[in-house]
């Protein structure tokens, strides 16, 4: 039986370690070729890099630091944030991620999901989403829209219409980000995951809000998540990865045992 | 050396760099003199087998490959590498290798479909267990709770049950491992499968078949 993922999420700038909350805030945490090192080490089932670099000059440095990760990594990793083109995504790819996720770009044109999963393969293109609660209005059936540029501009985009856009375009996953549970470690935004988990067929990653293990119980169950993205409640030593899974594995989720 | 086969099939330098990271020397090649003049040959892969098929047959890397194997040259396939070992494979129609009888089959198309019930996605993406159904040497030290890691919507089906060395659940029990003689393959990627998976890869690395 397939486990359930436990996925933590790196924010790198200019080959650092951040986080912040609701995106802003940064404060850096540490090496991410180490902490990669650490997570792997932890029992950790994937790992995700955001880079979060302003500027698009300097996207060398995560370059580097995914190629550091691939040589001492050996589970799957992907890679977003500021990817534009397709030269990226085969960037990363050839650094040694196993995944790339599109978010900004792909709103702005859709094109990339359908080139990258040609090019590359449907497993390798992640559909990045970044989600806001806006209410059921015109445009917006589902009452989620999709938001750009870390949480500022608004896209009259459907959540729901995206995904499964995203889906019939070739994206291989979805990483489901919600902006108004992102960092606030109060759970994870159960609605809107399992409405979209429930609507597509690839997985779906939830991710924002987790602060406990009671938490990632939720979205992996009644959330329909396959895997939970965490960042604040490890990075900070609050929670082992293994405390987690051995949580998730007296609630009957099943998970990795590492 | 071991030859790493370069068929157009995805990212082999995650593999390449799991052998160097076992200490092993090795080359990704698409040249059919160097493939089968290696002393181990590994052919990863993802993407479609149709695809993969044709690029092998452009590059000569199919005669190539059966050579490898007559010849009783440890070979290993991983992933797209475990499905175009068997006669075809139902992606794209297409007719591989033929070194294993039988096919590779997709998934069920209403597996999606029943995930309210569930949970089955298309492709199974993620950690899964290995139920070991006949010993082989590149299981040794592989543990009962052991999981791998799996991104596929087709596996492998042989006719004959002797060449099924491991199978998984996925709403059905699917062969996850084949062999034969001088030829190992599995479904799962022994590169992203952390420790277990490199203990695979460091026994094949060593086996000398029988």
């Amino acid at each position: 039986m397939l486990s359930k993922r436990i996925i933590p999420c790196l924010d790198v700038r200019e080959g650092k370690t951040t986080k912040g909350i609701k995106f802003k805030n940064n404060v850096e945490i540490g090496d991410p070729v180490e902490m990669a090192r650490f997570y792997y080490e932890a029992g950790a089932d994937e790992l995700v890099f955001y880079d979060i670099t302003a500027s698009h000059e300097k996207r060398d440095i995560m370059i580097d630091v995914v190629k550091k990760v691939a040589q001492t990594i050996f589970i799957p990793f992907s890679v977003g944030g500021g990817i534009r083109t397709l030269a990226d995504m085969r960037a990363v790819l050839l650094a040694g991620a196993e995944k790339v996720s599109v978010n900004s770009a792909a709103v702005k044109n859709p094109d990339i999901i359908s080139q990258g999963a040609r090019a590359f393969g449907n497993q390798c293109v992640v559909l990045g989403m970044d989600v806001k609660h806006v209410g059921e209005k015109a445009g917006i059936p589902s009452g989620y829209e999709i938001v750009i540029n870390g949480g500022r501009t608004f896209m009259g985009l459907d959540a729901l219409e995206w995904a499964k856009q995203g889906q019939a375009l070739g994206a291989g996953e979805i990483c489901l980000n919600s902006i108004d549970a992102d960092g606030t470690k109060d759970g994870y935004e159960m609605q809107l995951t399992r409405m979209i988990s429930e609507n597509v067929s690839i997985p779906v990653i939830a991710s924002g809000g987790a602060g406990t293990p009671e938490h990632l119980a939720d979205v992996l169950t009644k959330g329909r998540a396959d895997a939970a993205l965490i960042a604040s409640m490890v990075h900070f030593g609050t929670y082992t990865i293994e405390e987690i899974k051995s949580f998730l594995s007296r609630k009957g989720i099943k998970v990795r045992k590492s | 050396m071991i030859a790493i086969v370069d068929y157009g099939a995805g990212n082999l330098t995650s593999v390449a760099r799991a052998v160097s990271f076992l200490s092993y020397d090795c080359v990704i090649t698409d040249d059919p003199a160097q493939i089968i003049g290696a002393e181990r040959v590994i052919f990863p892969g993802v993407g479609a087998a149709g695809s993969a098929m044709e690029t092998m047959r452009e590059r000569g890397l199919d005669d190539a490959l059966k050579e490898v194997f007559f010849a009783g040259t440890p070979m290993l396939g991983i992933c797209v590498g475990c499905q175009i070992i068997m006669d075809s494979s139902q992606e794209n129609d297409t007719t591989c290798l033929g070194l294993i009888s039988g096919s590779a089959k997709a998934f069920s198309d209403t597996m999606a479909t029943e995930q309210k019930d569930g949970h089955l996605k298309v492709p199974h993406m993620g950690w899964n267990g290995l139920d070991v159904v006949q010993d082989h040497p590149l299981f040794n030290g592989v543990g009962t709770t052991d999981e791998f890691y799996f991104v596929h919507s087709y596996y492998p089906v042989p006719q004959n049950p002797d060449d099924v060395f491991g199978t998984t659940e996925y709403g059905i029990h699917f062969t996850c491992a084949v062999g034969k003689n001088n030829l190992f393959a599995t479904q799962f990627h022994l590169e992203k499968s952390g420790k277990p998976g490199l203990l695979i890869l460091k026994n094949f690395c060593g086996w000398v078949p029988c």
